[in-house]
């Protein structure tokens, strides 16, 4: 217990408020770098960069990448690289646009707008995404391919079987069901918003009240009450103020009254109403945060970093590296068949060219997140940050009117400039890894 | 092979094993009895860590058996070997750098509660392992890459004692460690041997294996060249049976 008490008067003796509130460096000098940019867009757009709807528009584009870098997150932490998301993407996107609009109706016989049209043509994608992460997770950890040659093998495979799918031609959407996926078409709405919006409010401070009860139950040392309710201050505002804004955006007239009429109603006299959450930002917060626990307080999580760390003493442990490939290529296939449901619902068709290069992009926000390629470390909340960083970079420089070379010029500066930082801070820091 | 009636903690009865065409293991038969300690020994390369990483499940051997207790163990990866209350001490302490402390302790074999591991009752887990063998590691919080050479051994034995090992294998142990804390594992080791706990000591500095080992093996070239009771020989015997590869003439009878 002489250890306790001494850690104790450790953190009694004065310290910056930062070390005290416990916040990680390297996700605070990305939220100071997002902030910065949103602010310098505001100022340069006259404030069109911050309106309700220009959030919503950004919030809503950066879910594929988002999601996807969730899993990047895994593969990379286990040392290994996925180059075919982008290719999965679209071959997830051209099974589910196939079966929708001609394989189920022909094949049962659903008709338009029947529900199970929607439940199998999930089941098919997801499968499809599961089934091809699982065989490059084979041929890399049974067959030990090296993971840069299997995928971007299937980088060329998947893109091609998409075009042989769908012979090269787009297919429009024709479930008016699963476009509820894509953004603008599947909202909350205001009051359910809010609804959602506290929900997680009281969830995050009980969660974190259950770790605080649980370290004083073994007699560790926390941070002061006044850090902790900081903390909580903060996350409970950010989710509160978010919902609010999106909160504020209307839904057109014009799409209210088609709305209203598909229903055979008129839209009463002096009737708004407000976007709200998009259900794919909701998707994509629910996959944040279960990945997130996944790879803190799971075994798995625990494997893929321990196997990311030091393969060997992974193996040696007990762990079966192999399988747990298997599983982490897999689990990134499953993200991918998700990301192109709602890639495909924004843009309300399945195009030959969906996804494309999207891989550098999941990678580049991996990266600017804080994954390491050697291994061994990133977050999962580091990898969505960089993906909102790219995207609001992107939407920025489009609405001020930077050229398309341009804008993708200056994200690869931003990648590499992004790492550099990094490994100059670690060096000041004395990491290593 | 009984010795006062008692039967072996482990046999490795005629253990073989290569790796293209080169016999790492040649035959090698070595048994090891409860309360005891015995010294592996040869130049590197002899054969040594291969051998006890078949005990360990790390390699699976070519021809051979390992009996424990007296029982066929079927060894085909750590998992197993781990089932039979085997733990070992790899010379490379086989850390995952980028995790700490408690999450290396409980690799594999991690405390959950309600589906989910618990980290906080297995840092407090490690807090009291760690009070007793090395009471002033502090770092609880940090990974294991920010520790220092001893601090990394004690969470390498850390590991290997929490789960009470029958048969523990030392690759090495001392040989990153300065004078300190080579008396601290001497010291472990006593301790252990008293609590009836089998260990194999994979070590190349002499004085430790006349000092530590009941009994010593030495091997050469993948051979065992022969068992001896410490205390019937001198240092030099041992010696002169890993360089020449024989055993000693007033014992070779």
């Amino acid at each position: 217990m002489a250890d306790i008490s001494e850690a104790a008067s450790a953190s009694g003796t004065k310290r910056g408020v930062l070390a005290t509130l416990e916040l990680d460096a390297r996700l605070l000098g990305m939220l100071v770098a997002f902030l910065a940019i949103v602010l310098i867009f505001t100022v340069w757009t006259g404030g069109t960069f911050i309106q309700p709807r220009n959030v919503f528009n950004i919030s809503v584009q950066t879910v594929p990448v988002a999601i996807m870098a969730c899993g990047m997150v895994f593969v990379i932490v286990t040392r290994h690289i996925d180059l075919s998301v982008g290719s999965m993407l679209a071959m997830c996107s051209a099974v589910m646009a196939m079966s929708q609009a001609y394989w189920l109706p022909s094949l049962f016989g659903l008709e338009y707008g029947n529900p199970m049209v929607l439940v199998l043509t999930i089941l098919i994608g997801f499968t499809s995404g599961i089934l091809m992460g699982a065989a490059t997770g084979w041929l890399v950890g049974y067959q030990q391919i090296p993971s840069f040659i299997v995928t971007l093998g299937g980088l060329f495979i998947w893109r091609n079987v998409n075009w042989f799918t769908t012979n090269g031609q787009s297919v429009s959407l024709t479930d008016p069901n699963l476009l509820m996926f894509g953004g603008t078409e599947g909202v909350l709405g205001a009051p359910a918003s809010y609804a959602v919006g506290i929900a997680a409010s009281v969830v995050a401070v009980l969660t974190m009240m259950a770790a605080r009860k649980n370290k004083i139950g073994h007699g560790f040392v926390v941070k002061p009450m006044w850090a902790e309710g900081t903390m909580m201050a903060i996350i409970v505002a950010t989710i509160m103020l978010f919902v609010h804004w999106l909160s504020l955006y209307e839904i057109p007239a014009g799409k209210l009254r088609r709305m209203f009429e598909a229903r055979g109603e008129t839209v009463p006299e002096g009737y708004t109403a407000m976007h709200g959450l998009p259900i794919s930002v909701l998707i994509l917060i629910l996959v944040a945060v279960v990945m997130t626990v996944v790879a803190r307080k799971t075994r798995f999580g625990r494997y893929i970093f321990a196997a990311g760390g030091n393969p060997d003493a992974a193996e040696l442990s007990g762990v079966d590296t192999k399988w747990l490939t298997v599983k982490v290529f897999a689990l990134m296939g499953f993200l991918c068949g998700l990301a192109a449901l709602i890639a495909q619902a924004r843009l309300q068709s399945h195009g030959n060219d969906i996804g494309m290069l999207e891989e550098l992009r999941v990678i580049a926000a991996a990266v600017i997140g804080g994954t390491a390629l050697a291994g061994g470390v990133g977050t999962i909340y580091g990898a969505v940050l960089g993906a909102l960083i790219m995207q609001s970079l992107q939407s920025g420089m489009a609405m001020v009117g930077v050229d398309t070379p341009f804008q993708n010029i200056i994200v690869g500066l931003v990648l590499i400039v992004a790492v550099w930082v990094d490994i100059i801070y670690r060096k000041r820091m004395g990491i290593s890894k | 092979m009984n010795r006062d009636g008692q039967t072996p903690l482990v046999e490795l009865r005629d253990i073989s094993i290569a790796f293209g065409g080169i016999k790492a293991v040649d035959h090698v038969s070595i048994d090891l009895y409860p309360g005891e300690v015995v010294g592996l020994l040869g130049h590197n390369g002899a054969g040594k860590s291969t051998l006890i990483k078949c005990l360990s499940g790390a390699y699976h051997m070519d021809a051979g058996e390992i009996r424990v207790n007296g029982e066929k163990a079927h060894i085909e990866n750590p998992r197993d070997a781990r089932a039979y209350n085997i733990e070992t001490i790899y010379q490379t302490l086989a850390l995952a750098d980028n995790l700490d402390a408690a999450s290396n302790l409980f690799l594999g074999r991690e405390i959950m509660r309600n589906g989910l591991v618990d980290d906080a009752k297995m840092e407090a887990e490690t807090r009291k392992i760690m009070g007793r063998l090395n009471p002033n590691f502090k770092k609880f919080n940090d990974p294991v890459s920010a520790l220092s050479g001893g601090q990394r051994q004690s969470v390498a034995i850390a590991r290997a004692v929490y789960f009470n090992a029958r048969i523990l294998i030392m690759d090495e142990p001392t040989a990153a460690l300065g004078p300190h804390e080579t008396q601290m594992v001497a010291e472990l080791i006593q301790e252990l041997k008293a609590q009836g706990i089998g260990i194999f000591l994979i070590e190349h500095d002499i004085h430790n294996v006349m000092k530590l080992c009941d009994r010593a093996s030495v091997m050469k070239n993948g051979q065992l060249v022969g068992t001896v009771n410490v205390n019937e020989v001198t240092d030099d015997d041992i010696l002169g049976m890993i360089i020449l590869g024989k055993k000693p003439a007033h014992l070779a009878a």
